[in-house]
């Protein structure tokens, strides 16, 4: 063991340190728990916010304009929203863009009122940084956590860790835990993804918890073909074009889309220029002032996007800009497993967006809602334990690709990066994510089942390692709900597009709940969750 | 993915180290940081933002190394070009307080996703 192994104890313990993360971590401190809140890399730069920028959710209480709100995707995202959720969030999200702005966030205004329909990344999240400090919250950097601990009566107790920067364990035994860890887009390099390898749904399914819309995970973002920037507002402005320069009428209503896209770059390289606005200078500052970063490869490469095609392609954003995580059992954001809570992107965001994308605006405002009513939840559940619940009788819930004693891998090992590489081959080909089939799914979850059992131990013995090897277990477990999911749909809805079940079935109006680890299996529910909250029957 | 530390810009502050949210730096003493783990930079630029003395460059190719000249980067105004951009040099005007995407939705009329 470790002698200098970090130990503490609190009432709340979040995981995540993106906008979920530090809303949970600020509710649960204001209600009183002492809070810690782990973070994989660096609170105020992890997560797909951070180096981003994005709209925000945000529509007066005026009846007439939230009912066209909540109109506008229903149908897009094939009726698996729900209204009860959705005006909860417009609530919620209404009042906390009010406590961003007294926080001091930089809105710009106009005719003196602040304008406060968008949160610029950096901006935002250095900001939330500062609040949950101030709020008392402890936070620890660059220490990713490996597993959840359990009591005897199987609630969630806390969980374990390493330092990778200072190369020892951690252990935090805690009333409640918080997920929000975000989704997960298999190391895409899609921009900030990369902390989001699915741990938290790892987590979650050793403890014994649900997911839901795990289908909706193909979610593939125009970016140059060489950088990370997946920012693709500003491609409304683009004319997309092949080797040969014809137009793909790629664009329409503002809107690309992904499969004309994807169906072009299946047969060669497909390219974009912002023609739209090349004789409009105005708009061009305008869309430099909107968002700065997208310009950044751009510019590095001595591209002019307004008067020269650049290639792209598409990277998948999996279930960051997907819309299916863990399940949310009440308006808690509760788990179905006691001591349990789940936050924005860690969490199903069906109940807002269903099947449709909930990149940018929708996320953001579940990200904030979400997060506040998962650390309020959390608060509650952890100080009604009391102060002696955390001398219960803990045991680690983690399994694969973790081992408690750091065993060194064994000869038959694949090793974690080969489990990787092996996972992205099933993932980010368009032929297998972008457009899917019953026999392309099957093939996939062949492969990955057998990458499945090749985890067994970590992949070494530092920090580093044991990050990668549950990282490696976290990737191969998302991809396997997610094609389990993607096989049983048999239809398209939403983002979901099955090449041999082109349309939209309405006899599969249901969300698809997925859990298990050694054996997946899967349940329809035709309900979304209720916004009551029960109390947990471990408090009772 | 990062390609530069400058040793002659750098003042060894590490707050590189610190918030590089996928750690590809290490710290070494009384030097510069060290680029320990290129092919796990994701390309998101913020340890350029956070550097208080412009010494890091962060190449557009997220997926292979290139080769990068610090005095052409220098002489092209491109270190540091992206903290000035967010506002967060000395003596900068946060760019938040400037950002016009509700102007381009007016433009682009309603509905596009960011």
């Amino acid at each position: 063991m470790h002698s200098d192994a970090l130990d503490l104890d609190t009432d709340v313990l979040v995981i995540g340190g993106g906008p979920a993360g530090t809303w949970a971590a600020w509710a649960a401190a204001k209600r009183g728990a002492d809070v810690i809140l782990v973070d994989k890399g660096y609170c105020g730069s992890s997560g797909a916010t951070a180096p981003s920028g994005t709209g925000v959710w945000m529509v007066p209480p005026v009846k007439d304009d939230r009912e066209k709100a909540k109109a506008q995707r229903e149908a897009l995202g094939g009726y698996l929203s729900d209204h009860d959720w959705m005006d909860r969030v417009l609530d919620r999200t209404w009042r906390n863009m009010d406590l961003v702005e007294s926080w001091g966030y930089p809105f710009p205004r106009e005719d003196g009122a602040a304008l406060r329909r968008g949160l610029q990344g950096p901006e935002y999240m250095k900001l939330m940084r500062k609040v949950v400090n101030r709020a008392g919250v402890e936070i620890l950097d660059h220490s990713p956590a490996l597993e959840l601990l359990v009591d005897r009566d199987g609630a969630v107790a806390g969980a374990r860790g390493v330092q990778r920067q200072a190369d020892r364990p951690w252990t935090i035994r805690a009333g409640a835990v918080v997920i929000a860890t975000g989704g997960c887009a298999f190391l895409s390099k899609a921009l900030g993804c990369n902390n989001n390898t699915g741990d938290g749904y790892l987590f979650a399914a050793e403890a014994g918890g649900e997911l839901s819309g795990m289908e909706f995970s193909s979610q593939f973002a125009v970016s140059t073909a060489f950088g990370s920037v997946t920012k693709t507002a500003h491609y409304s402005w683009a004319v997309f074009t092949n080797e040969a320069g014809e137009d793909l009428n790629a664009v329409k209503d503002g809107h690309y889309s992904a499969s004309t896209i994807g169906r072009a770059l299946l047969s060669g390289p497909v390219y974009a220029q912002l023609s739209k606005a090349r004789e409009r200078p105005e708009v061009q500052a305008f869309l430099r002032y909107a968002q700065p970063n997208f310009f950044l490869p751009l510019d590095r490469s001595g591209i002019n996007p307004f008067t020269q095609r650049f290639p792209v392609t598409l990277t998948l954003e999996g279930t960051v800009r997907g819309t299916g995580g863990i399940r949310i059992a009440d308006g808690s954001c509760a788990s179905t497993v006691p001591g349990l809570y789940a936050a924005g992107d860690a969490a199903t965001r069906e109940l807002i967006c269903g099947a449709f994308t909930g990149g940018g605006s929708h996320n953001a405002a579940w990200a904030m809602s979400s997060g506040s009513w998962a650390g309020e939840g959390a608060a509650e559940h952890a100080l009604e334990l009391g102060a002696g619940s955390n001398a219960r009788h803990v045991s680690g819930a983690g399994g694969a690709g973790y081992h408690d004693s750091w065993a060194s891998a064994s000869a038959s090992d694949p090793g974690a990066d080969a489990v990787i590489a092996g996972v992205q081959d099933e993932m980010l080909p368009l032929d297998k994510n972008l457009f899917r089939t019953e026999l392309g799914l099957r093939s996939s979850l062949g492969k990955l089942d057998a990458l499945w059992e090749s985890l067994r131990t970590a992949h070494g013995a530092s920090a580093r390692d044991q990050q990668r090897s549950r990282e490696s277990a976290a990737l191969v477990a998302t991809a396997r709900w997610a094609y389990t999911s993607a096989l049983e749909r048999r239809e398209t809805r939403g983002m979901h597009r099955r090449a041999d079940f082109p349309a939209l079935d309405p006899q599969q109006q249901h969300y698809q709940i997925v859990s298990g680890l050694e054996r997946v299996r899967l349940r329809n529910e035709k309900h979304a969750p209720s916004i009551e909250t029960r109390v947990s029957a471990a408090v009772r | 993915m990062i390609e530069l530390v400058s040793a002659s810009r750098c003042i060894e502050c590490n707050i590189c180290v610190r918030v590089c949210p996928t750690n590809v730096f290490d710290v070494v003493a009384d030097a510069a940081p060290t680029i320990a783990r290129q092919s796990d930079c994701q390309t998101c630029f913020l340890c350029e933002a956070y550097c208080p003395a412009d010494a890091l460059f962060v190449a557009a190719d997220a997926h292979r190394h290139v080769e990068v000249s610090e005095q052409q980067l220098a002489a092209d105004g491109i270190l540091g070009s992206y903290r000035r951009s967010l506002g967060w040099s000395p003596g900068g005007d946060p760019a938040a307080l400037h950002e016009t995407a509700h102007v381009l939705r007016r433009m682009a009329g309603p509905g596009t996703i960011g």
